[in-house]
């Protein structure tokens, strides 16, 4: 048998290798060939060619197809000096059959020894890495998602039924920025289902109960309390610089006032409601879909909207809906998959169903088929019947 | 028959059924079948001039009928209508 350098020598014969001089050439060129690396996700995270894909050589079976479709594309396989990304290049191109694969000769060392420029990105810290490792796992998610996690500024309205569950997993999902709106303190009639909060914490501010949740689970994230009611008087403050709204609210006009304001910034809302056993579900992203009034043009009379505190809720429902807005922020924030926008689901937890529905955007919609400029402070959550209808319904 | 879904606040007005089924060739004839047998619901899903109240959605399976032919929209026996009102609950 053969030594393992006599294996990676022969194997070298086997396959095509280029200069990193080639590499560089081609990269400078408006570059037609996939360039990926193959090393291991510590030594991608410390620096790589530019524009490089990642499928570590240990999954390169289960990755490479998905990274690049096309068996007929040109690769560049490279590594730290060029015997992982031959034997990685070996096997697409004897056992995967990728017609056009080559090593790149020398690897990345060879790359910066010639002064080549490679990426360094911003790496997570040893104790991030460790506390995120199963996001880093997911294609999907990845470094690049858990970065965009941890930039990413969230508001949660309402630290109730539906913003408890939302701030404990959105915190460990590494969210950066919570942003907390709740004039609530809380009460003892909320701990069959408010998650964030506890015993200890009856009559605290819920914003300060749900902060001291956060940091227990992931003291890094940063928490903003605006221990205030939403009103038309400060909306349009607290929303701005959020990338992504998590609606928990327990009323309709200050819904309507949130969609109205949502629109005119341009943040994409993720709203869910709940009562008994029932529970709806959607995503409301401005000018890319409908938006709250597209879906409900008026709201309904009170005696057709109870409360929970009027009508009760079961108290796991606000688990399952909170957590599918997490979901949803999460798909938001990292670009993966397709969110709820342009359809409502509706989860019925006595016949375990649900059912999904498509929401159209309304061309006359009141406030989405304008230019957002165009909505005026005079005229958020406001409608003709506002009072007689809303008045009743919180 | 069509199948109706019947949301939970309506659920008292019709004897606490979660679906009903009812006769009718279009939507608004399935839903005038389930007013006359359940009077409560009359006044919650139509106005006094006979129209759908405004903050009654209805779907005809998962599409809204405000898109299709309003309450003109033909439905048959395969076909599931759902009421659907807004909730504000968190």
């Amino acid at each position: 048998m053969p030594s393992g350098a006599e294996l990676i020598r022969k194997i070298k014969e086997e396959i095509e290798e280029v200069d990193p001089k080639d590499v560089h050439e081609l990269t400078r060129n408006g570059n037609s060939a996939v360039i990926v690396d193959v090393r291991e996700e510590h030594e991608f995270a410390e620096s790589h060619l530019p524009g490089a894909l990642h499928v570590p050589r240990g999954h390169l079976e289960s990755r490479i197809e998905g990274a690049v479709g096309d068996r007929s594309s040109r690769v560049i396989l490279y590594c730290a000096s060029g015997s992982r990304s031959a034997l990685a290049a070996h096997t697409m191109k004897e056992l995967l059959g990728y017609e056009d694969v080559a090593s790149m000769r020398g690897g990345i060392t060879l790359w910066k020894d010639r002064g080549y420029e490679v990426d360094v990105p911003r790496a997570l810290s040893a104790e991030q890495r460790e506390r995120y490792s199963r996001h880093l796992l997911i294609p999907e998610i990845g470094l690049e998602g858990q970065m965009k996690l941890l930039d990413a500024k969230v508001l949660l309205l309402g630290a109730g039924g539906l913003g408890s569950p939302a701030a404990l997993y959105l915190a460990a999902a590494g969210v950066g920025t919570l942003g907390i709106v709740d004039n609530d303190v809380v009460d003892l009639s909320n701990l069959q289902r408010q998650v964030a909060h506890s015993n200890e914490r009856i009559g605290v501010p819920k914003v300060d109960s749900a902060e001291i949740s956060v940091h227990e689970i992931n003291p890094d994230v940063h928490v903003e309390k605006y221990p205030v009611r939403l009103g038309a008087d400060n909306i349009m403050e607290i929303i701005d610089g959020y990338d992504v709204i998590v609606d928990g609210l327990d009323n309709f006009p200050t819904r309507y006032l949130l969609n109205d304001a949502s629109v005119r910034k341009q943040i994409p809302v993720v709203s869910a409601s709940i009562l008994g056993f029932e529970g709806q579900l959607s995503v409301f992203h401005p000018y890319e879909g409908p938006c709250y009034r597209c879906l409900y043009p008026t709201p309904p009379p009170a005696e057709l909207a109870p409360s929970c505190g009027a009508a009760g809720v079961l108290g796991v429902l606000p688990g399952v809906m909170g957590l599918l807005q997490s979901v949803e922020v999460v798909k938001i924030v990292t670009g993966a998959g397709e969110t709820l926008a342009g359809r409502l689901l509706l989860y019925d937890a006595l016949g375990t169903t649900f059912t999904e529905l498509k929401v159209r955007r309304d061309p006359d919609c009141p406030i989405c088929s304008r230019d957002p400029e165009s909505i005026s402070d005079e005229e958020m959550g406001v409608f003709p019947d506002y009072e007689a209808f809303c008045m009743g319904a919180g | 028959m069509s199948t109706v879904k019947i949301p939970p606040v309506l659920r008292s007005s019709v004897g606490g059924a979660r679906e009903i089924e009812a006769d009718g060739a279009d939507v608004g004839e399935v839903l005038r079948e389930l007013a006359s047998r359940h009077p409560a619901t009359q006044s919650q899903l139509f106005s006094e001039d006979g129209e759908l109240n405004r903050y009654v959605n209805v779907y005809l399976n998962d599409e809204d009928v405000r898109v299709l032919e309003g309450l003109e929209t033909a439905v048959t026996t395969a076909d599931t209508i759902v009421i659907l009102p807004a909730m504000a609950g968190g």
